[in-house]
């Protein structure tokens, strides 16, 4: 008995999965798409490196240049010693990115939805969470205090019940949704969303955590694609996605933002990001901006993914994105599954409940631009051996009907 | 994949009216577990009833319907016996705060 006993169905997961051997340590990383994985040369396929910019030699420069420069951290908190002309430069280049008055940069991802969501509502006020919200903003949700309330995943008409009912109720509501849903690749219908927050008078925060760089004309997410910027009241992303570093942000026009410095306490007690960090970071939203040809192979090569395992007969999710996830029958064959596609030379993400859907276990894949249509299409043979194998696919046909 | 099954219960029938409330929710337990099931107040809603995390939130999402309220999390999280889940229901109903 240990002070951990109180977690013993959780550490039998996570034996379970341990003697599986899903613990992965890269030997080493060759490229945005390839890795050394126990002495085999081995396609990345769940990086969340949208757009391969991990390798970009103008951003590994100044990202070197930065730490030869500024050192290799700040030591200190963004409103003590740690910020830098970096900092406010790359605030000021998301601003600008969004068309935004405000920027503010956090540590990480997680930390910008735990600041933003625990500061902007509290005590006696509303919060509503798609229920399908990621782990950062449940627990961003339970640090400030505010009425938390769940509403059915991508479904503005629960959404709306749920307001109504809190008509006369005091309290400022805030709707938290997602541009892109991490586990299945499904995007947020924010038209509806939006028109259910103009009608009900509550403010909006979308996350693009995994839409940034990947949605709309010029990259800039979901509110982009879907044309209601204007309704969106805050945005917060990462760096650690396509744009290949880490750390995250939020940017809006709320005329106060800038008193979120000295209220928002996980931008407060931690240190500010590393200046190789912020360089890289800089020049990666750069190459966002002028590269738009990475966004468009992106897509291109999530079509592939996502139609050749459609074609097989996997059930996928219910739209093509860079995120293009497999359910598997059981956890059993989902384990199987993934090793044997792993030792084929394939890695992506294993996905079991509670991070799921739906109790759903899951293969996850997300598509890199950098990827080559070559190594999806080894991919898609090794999805098609390893499901035959397994008899998730039938044995004797190549083809069998759309399932989705 | 992504669809969870939604109940559609209709409240507010005058037989609604005249059940008790444990009525109500040992029906809604019935439609979530496709089976009925014996409930009182100090039945344990993940450890008699056998229920996992998804079949709580889809639980409480057909009680929220059935009533027309929401269960804020916090309030969700205090809920261990269909007895406190009677009590929460009552007291959203009522306007009581927590």
């Amino acid at each position: 008995m240990t002070i951990l006993a109180k977690h013993a169905a959780q550490r039998l997961v996570y034996d379970t999965l341990h003697s599986h051997g899903v613990d992965v340590e890269f030997d080493s990383v060759l490229s945005p798409t390839e890795g050394m994985l126990n002495g085999r040369r081995t396609i990345l396929l769940g990086t969340n490196n949208y757009l391969g910019l991990t390798f970009d030699p103008d951003c590994i420069e100044k990202s070197v240049e930065a730490t030869r420069s500024q050192g290799t951290g700040t030591t200190g908190s963004r409103v003590a010693n740690g910020t830098y002309g970096g900092h406010i430069a790359l605030e000021r280049a998301l601003a600008k990115f969004y068309g935004r008055e405000h920027a503010m940069v956090f540590s990480t991802g997680y930390q910008a939805n735990l600041g933003v969501l625990s500061t902007l509502v509290g005590r006696g006020d509303h919060l509503l969470l798609d229920a399908d919200s990621h782990a950062s903003i449940y627990d961003g949700s339970r640090l400030g205090g505010a009425e938390v309330i769940r509403f059915r995943h991508n479904n503005p008409d629960d959404l709306y019940k749920r307001l109504r009912r809190l008509e006369g109720a005091p309290g400022d509501r805030l709707i938290v949704v997602e541009g892109i849903y991490s586990m299945l690749g499904d995007t947020s219908p924010l038209k509806e969303i939006a028109a259910v927050k103009r009608e009900t008078g509550a403010y909006l925060l979308v996350d693009e955590a995994h839409s940034l760089g990947v949605l709309g004309a010029t990259g800039r997410g979901l509110a982009e694609a879907a044309g209601v910027e204007a309704d969106v009241d805050f945005i917060v992303g990462t760096f650690s996605k396509s744009l290949g570093s880490v750390g995250g942000f939020c940017v809006s026009d709320s005329a106060d933002f800038d008193v979120l410095r000295l209220v928002c306490r996980p931008y407060m007690f931690t240190a500010s990001l590393p200046p190789g960090v912020v360089a890289s970071t800089l020049e990666a939203l750069v190459k966002l901006q002028a590269e738009p040809e990475l966004r468009a192979n992106l897509m291109n090569n999530a079509k592939r993914l996502y139609d050749g395992l459609c074609a097989m007969g996997y059930q996928t999710g219910p739209q093509v994105n860079p995120i293009v996830a497999v359910a598997m029958p059981d956890q059993e064959t989902a384990v199987m599954a993934w090793k044997a596609l792993l030792e084929a030379g394939l890695y992506l993400n294993l996905a079991i409940p509670p991070a799921t859907p739906s109790n759903v276990c899951l293969l996850r894949s997300s598509i890199s631009a950098a990827h080559t249509p070559k190594q999806i299409d080894t991919a898609l043979a090794l999805f098609a051996d390893v499901g035959r194998q397994l008899g998730l696919l039938p044995a004797d046909r190549r083809r069998a009907g759309g399932v989705v | 994949m992504r669809q969870t099954p939604q109940l559609i219960l209709v409240g507010g029938s005058v037989e609604a009216a005249e059940k008790t409330p444990r009525d109500d929710v040992a029906a809604i337990f019935e439609q979530v577990l496709g089976h009925p099931v014996k409930i009182s107040d100090h039945t344990d809603i993940v450890e008699d009833l056998g229920m996992d995390s998804l079949g709580v939130m889809n639980f409480v999402m057909a009680i929220e319907d059935f009533y027309d309220i929401s269960i804020p999390l916090d309030r969700i999280a205090q809920i261990q016996t269909v007895g406190d889940l009677i009590h929460a229901v009552e007291d959203l109903r009522s306007g009581t705060p927590t």
